[in-house]
C-alpha cells in the first residue's frame, strides 16, 4: 500500500472572533482543519491569543454547525435553498415594516462578519429598511 | 539563506521524508512541513526570531505518519522538548533527524536561557548564557506573605485562556487536570488562586524545558517562566535531574520510590 501523501500545514489568517484582529496560523493535515497557533510576529497579538483565539478553528468541522438555511414551520426547522430563505426574510421584514414602521424592524450584526459586511447590513438598516435600530452581537 | 536551503535539500535527499522548519512568507515567519527537494518553500526558510512549539508539531506529525522520517531544525530548547518528549513515550527519536541551530548572543540573552544550543551545531555559533534569575532572586528576598500578594496580583489578570498550556511543548495529555470541573471550577476567571496555578506548576515539575514559550504566550504578562525554572533548580538541586538534558538519564518522578533518594526531598523549602 502507497504511503499516506504528507500533508502538513499552517496557514496565516485573523481570528474572526471579535473586531481586534489577532493573528492566527491554521493548522490543517490531509486538508482538515486540526489546530490554531498564534501567530508570534503579528502586529496586534504578538504571539497572544484569547481562549476564543485558540480555538477558532473548531467550529469549522463541528458537527453542530448549520450548513444550510432553515425555515420554522410551527415546531419545525426545516432545511431550504438561499432564495427561498432570502425571500421568506426579505417578505417578513417588508410586511413587518408596512405594517407597524421601520423602526419595528432591528438589525443584529455580528463580531463573526468582517468589516464590509457589517457596513452592508448597516446600510440594509439605514437605508432600504429605514431605521437606526442596529447593533452587534456583544450586546445580545 | 541559501546555506539553510541547502540543509534542508541535503536532509531530504540523504534521510528524511520532509524538514520541519521555519520559512518566511510575506513577511511572517511561520513553520512549515517541506516534503520534496523542489518545494518553493525552499527559498523562503530562514531560522528567524520567534519560536515555535516544533515538538508538539512533530508529535501530530508522528501520530499522523508514523513510518515518515522527519529532518527538524532545533535550537537548545527544542531539543531539550525532544529528548524530554521520547523519554516520555510522546516521540520515536529514531524517525527524527536533528539539524541544530545556536541561538545568536542577543537571543540568548533576551531570553535568558541556560543553553541556547543544541548538543550538535549546524547553523550559528555557540554563545554561552547565564540564565536569568533576577526576578526569582527579587521574589526570593520578599517574605512569605509578600509573595503570596506579589503572586495573587499578577494572577488576577489571568483570562484562563489556556494559552500557557496550549503553546507548552511538554503538555500533550489528552485530560488535562486544568479542564477537569473537580479541580478548576468552570466559568470562574480568573481562574482561583492558587490552586489553578499550582495544578500546572506541579504537571511541569521534571517536565518543564525551560524554553518559555508560555510566558511569550501569555496576554497577561504573568511571569509564568519563573515559576517553572524554580521549579527546575528544585528538581536538579534536591534529585540531580534537568529534563531534555540526555537521553540516558531517568525522570526521578517517573520510578519515584525505587530508584531515587527521596530523603534529599525533605529539604526542600
Amino acid at each position: 500500500m502507497a504511503e499516506k501523501k504528507l500533508d502538513y500545514r499552517l496557514t496565516p489568517s485573523t481570528c474572526a472572533y471579535c473586531g481586534t484582529g489577532c493573528g492566527v496560523l491554521l493548522e490543517s493535515m490531509n486538508g482538515r482543519l486540526t489546530g490554531t497557533l498564534p501567530q508570534k510576529d503579528h502586529p496586534v497579538s504578538k504571539g497572544a491569543l484569547c481562549i476564543k483565539g485558540w480555538n477558532c478553528h473548531e467550529f469549522v468541522h463541528s458537527k453542530r454547525r448549520l450548513t444550510r438555511p432553515m425555515i420554522r414551520k410551527g415546531d419545525e426547522l426545516v432545511e431550504t435553498d438561499w432564495d427561498t430563505a432570502i425571500k421568506v426574510v426579505a417578505e417578513g421584514l417588508g410586511k413587518a415594516r408596512d405594517e407597524h414602521g421601520p423602526d419595528y424592524v432591528g438589525f443584529f450584526a455580528s463580531a463573526r462578519c468582517t468589516n464590509e459586511e457589517n457596513y452592508v447590513l448597516m446600510k440594509l438598516a439605514r437605508v432600504v429598511i429605514g431605521t437606526n435600530n442596529v447593533d452587534h452581537c456583544a450586546r445580545l | 539563506m541559501s546555506e539553510l536551503k541547502n540543509i534542508v535539500k541535503e536532509r531530504l535527499e540523504k534521510d528524511a521524508d520532509a524538514c520541519l522548519c521555519l520559512k518566511n512568507e510575506e513577511g511572517t515567519v511561520l513553520p512549515v512541513l517541506i516534503c520534496d527537494v523542489d518545494s518553493p518553500d525552499l527559498d523562503g526558510v530562514e531560522i528567524g526570531d520567534e519560536r515555535y512549539p516544533l515538538g508538539k508539531i512533530l508529535i501530530e506529525l508522528q501520530k499522523e505518519y508514523p513510518e515518515r522520517r522527519f529532518a527538524v531544525f532545533v535550537r537548545g530548547c527544542d531539543e531539550r522538548a525532544l529528548i524530554e518528549l521520547a523519554k516520555l513515550d510522546q516521540l520515536d527519536l529514531d524517525k527524527v533527524v536533528m539539524v541544530g541551530v545556536a541561538c545568536g548572543a542577543e537571543q540568548a540573552e533576551a531570553c535568558g536561557c541556560s543553553r541556547p544550543y543544541p548538543s550538535e551545531i549546524a547553523v550559528g555559533d555557540k554563545v554561552e548564557a547565564a540564565p536569568d534569575r533576577e526576578f526569582i532572586e527579587e521574589v526570593e528576598s520578599l517574605t512569605e506573605e509578600e509573595r503570596r500578594e506579589l503572586w495573587r496580583s499578577h494572577f488576577s489578570r489571568c483570562i484562563k485562556c489556556y494559552g500557557c498550556r496550549n503553546i507548552c511543548p511538554m503538555c500533550f495529555c489528552k485530560e488535562c487536570s486544568l479542564e477537569d470541573p473537580h479541580l478548576v471550577e468552570p466559568g470562574l476567571i480568573p481562574p482561583e488562586f492558587p490552586s489553578f496555578h499550582i495544578i500546572r506548576a506541579m504537571d511541569m515539575a521534571g517536565r518543564c524545558i525551560d524554553c518559555g514559550l508560555c510566558e511569550e504566550a501569555c496576554p497577561a504578562d504573568i511571569p509564568l517562566r519563573s515559576i517553572y525554572r524554580k521549579m527546575q533548580e528544585v528538581m536538579e538541586d534536591k534529585l540531580d535531574y534537568r529534563p531534555g538534558e540526555d537521553l540516558e538519564s531517568k525522570n526521578p518522578l517517573s520510578f519515584l520510590g525505587t530508584e531515587t533518594d527521596i530523603e534529599k526531598l525533605e529539604e526542600v523549602e
